[in-house]
């Protein structure tokens, strides 16, 4: 197992080291000139200004030597010249061309509330998913089945986005219902950051609770048609530990899998709940930074985020699968 | 290795009582679907008595699973319609209540499925599957199941039973993953055993292990077992008694040797005759019976073996189309019962006419 680890982790670092190279070689060699905005920030920007920025910035040098400072940097603190001089402390991901801040501080300060949305948002949607999956598989064929199905598939079909700005335009605007305040850091006030996480949470955990509910209904409709299932019930154990123990206990491994990729996304920022609920998270600070004028060192910062989230999760999800299923545990 | 005639099945060492421990009354089962109903068993009655053991026999479709399976009530109500009735120790089981059900499910009467691999849980513990089966009946604390679970895997015949006793189903062997469901069914010192092909799954010399681990456990404690197979050799090895099914119903039914050595209905002969025997002639060949087993969705009118009957002709007026034979009394006596019009069909068969 600890080796099964080691090796899932070289794999995962290389994975990570791969994006961070793709993402830098796209964006220099791309049509865009970061000099630009930079010295357009400072006034009139004029041709020399232009190349003094680009050699200050070290745009002039080699795409490999720009990487290797940004990769050096990650190591120890480095001073940055854009215009004026920034020192970034190591870890640096860079100085932001927008703010000017130093982008792990940024994106350390931005994370809290992604983290938030996403940790309540994907309990709601496990829990309601699968409870209901549970139930519809339980009762197959009837009347609570249908409805259930047909109004997953409803819900589903709905675009997210629509879904979330009627909520808050209704449940919020229109209704009062939930407060407007936005989000307010846990640390602040936890009664304000749950207050104002609720509607979010709603939101994300109902629409996600959709394919849950299906992934689960399939799950448990093919283990209750197992022989097992019908062992224990022949053993005289009572049927909802039947059902939970014996049969939720199977189904639940493939719905594991689903849920560690969902969850990375969803770690990775949200862009439209951010957008929506007035959340400053990492969702929202990457689109404002693919907006002209791109602000490539947080682009870079959050791409690397996703990357890093997406590849941890496989390795949970593998990890946790094992732990699972004894017959897949690598001995 | 020992093994015990035909007709003097394990119970014979215990004080045989005779009480009736299973009583079945006219059991049928449907299933309906989308092209009508199923009729898997029609008019099915056997009872089995303590110490006894009851061989099923028939071809895969026969009825034999759905019938043993009605004994624990294991049809989904909603999927089934189950009409007659199993008396269990005089319990009616037929439309009776969840809370009567569990109670009888794996205490007085308990089960052994056929593929031991697929019906043990896959991700519970052999000891923790054993011990559930325990506490269920027993609302003791886990150390007390698990401690009877290692007990039992002792009993069975599996070595190191206290550190087996953690390991899952996929770590054994097929005919130790079998000695673990046989533990997990007798946990509970049941009544009844229901064996459902208890060793078809399983390779023969392996075969012939189980077997006697069954009849030395049914002799130590006293119980019935009705043992469904569609091996002649297991019936001839085990059973008391032996019922032939055909189509859902009982087609033959009498004490093993009476029924093996003077079969009256031909498709018991079809059985024997396309049954390999070890003692006889190597190159004698094997006859098959021709034909398939009839749809039942839409059984065929009068005799359901008749299509494939090869002595329809011999019966006069055609009555194997038309009339269902009723379960009588052959010419034999001793309890030997047959479906079928054919009057001498002791002498036919004796001519080997099959």
């Amino acid at each position: 197992m600890a080796g099964f680890i080691v090796r899932r982790l070289l794999s995962s670092f290389l994975v990570v080291v791969l994006t961070s190279m793709f993402v830098f070689a796209l964006f220099f060699l791309g049509p865009s000139n970061p000099a630009g905005p930079v010295c357009e920030a400072q006034g009139r920007c004029t041709a020399e200004r232009l190349e003094l920025i680009e050699q200050q910035m070290g745009l002039d040098e080699s795409v490999v030597t720009q990487y290797g400072a940004f990769v050096g940097g990650l190591f120890r603190d480095r001073t940055i010249t854009m215009g004026s001089e920034y020192t970034c402390e190591a870890p640096c991901l860079g100085i932001s061309y927008g703010t000017r801040g130093e982008v792990r501080k940024e994106l350390m300060e931005k994370y809290p509330a992604t983290l938030s949305v996403a940790l309540g948002g994907a309990a709601i949607y496990v829990v309601l998913g699968v409870t209901l999956g549970v139930l519809a598989a339980r009762r197959r064929g009837t009347a609570t089945d249908r409805l259930l199905v047909g109004g997953s598939l409803v819900v589903s079909s709905i675009p997210y986005y629509l879904f979330a700005l009627l909520a808050w335009i209704l449940l919020t605007l229109q209704w009062d219902l939930f407060p407007a305040t936005g989000y307010t850091p846990l640390t602040e006030s936890p009664s304000a950051w749950a207050a104002g996480l609720l509607l979010p949470w709603l939101v994300l955990g109902i629409t996600g609770s959709t394919q849950y509910a299906r992934f689960t209904r399939g799950s448990m409709v093919d283990t209750l048609g197992e022989d097992y299932i019908r062992t224990a019930t022949a053993k005289g154990v009572r049927s909802s530990r039947v059902l939970f123990r014996h049969g939720l206990r199977a189904a639940i491994v493939p719905i594991v899998t689903i849920f560690g990729l969902d969850f990375a996304t969803l770690l990775a920022g949200t862009v439209f709940t951010e957008q929506i609920f007035d959340i400053d998270g990492i969702g929202s600070w990457a689109l404002d930074a693919v907006k002209a004028p791109q602000d490539f060192p947080v682009i870079l910062a959050t791409v690397l985020v996703s990357a890093v989230l997406i590849v941890v999760a496989n390795l949970v999800v593998d990890v946790v699968y094992g732990l699972l299923d004894p017959r897949v545990r690598v001995s | 290795m020992t093994r015990s005639l035909p007709g003097h099945g394990s119970g014979s060492t215990l004080d045989v009582s005779g009480q009736a421990f299973l009583v079945v009354e006219d059991l049928s089962v449907r299933f309906p679907t989308h092209d009508g109903p199923v009729q898997a068993v029609s008019d099915l009655s056997y009872t089995v008595r303590m110490g006894e053991t009851l061989g099923i026999v028939g071809e895969s479709g026969s009825g034999k699973s759905v019938s043993a399976m009605a004994v624990l009530g294991l049809h989904d109500e909603q999927r089934s319609r189950v009409t007659g009735s199993i008396r269990v120790d005089g319990k009616e089981i037929v439309g009776a209540a969840e809370s009567t059900l569990r109670q009888v499910r794996g205490n007085e009467v308990a089960m052994i499925f056929q593929d031991p691999l697929s019906a043990l849980h896959p991700f519970h513990t052999v000891g923790r599957q054993i011990g559930e089966a325990y506490q269920a009946h027993h609302g003791c604390s886990r150390s007390v199941a698990r401690a009877k679970a290692v007990e039992m895997l002792d009993r069975v015949g599996i070595p190191q039973a206290r550190s087996r006793a953690d390991e899952y189903p996929h770590q054994f062997s097929g005919g130790m993953r079998q000695r673990v469901m046989i533990a997990m069914a007798l946990v509970n010192d049941p009544k009844l055993l229901v064996a459902d092909e208890p060793t078809t799954a399983l390779d023969v010399t392996v075969q012939a292990q189980i077997l006697d681990l069954l009849q030395e456990l049914q002799s130590d404690f006293g119980s019935a077992v009705v043992i469904i197979t569609h091996d002649l050799g297991v019936v001839a090895e085990v059973a008391d008694e032996v019922l032939v099914m055909y189509a859902g119903r009982a087609v033959e039914k009498g004490p093993t040797r009476e029924v093996l050595t003077h079969p009256e209905m031909p498709y018991t002969w079809g059985l024997l005759s396309s049954t390999p025997d070890v003692s006889g002639d190597p190159d004698r060949r094997l006859v098959p019976i021709p034909g398939n087993p009839p749809s039942l969705l839409d059984p065929p009118p009068g005799c359901p073996f008749h299509p494939r009957c090869p002595h329809v002709d011999n019966v006069p007026g055609d009555l194997c189309r038309s009339v269902l034979p009723a379960l009588v009394p052959g010419r034999r006596g001793h309890g030997h019962t047959k479906r079928c019009h054919l009057p001498d069909s002791d002498a036919i068969h004796e001519t080997g006419a099959t």
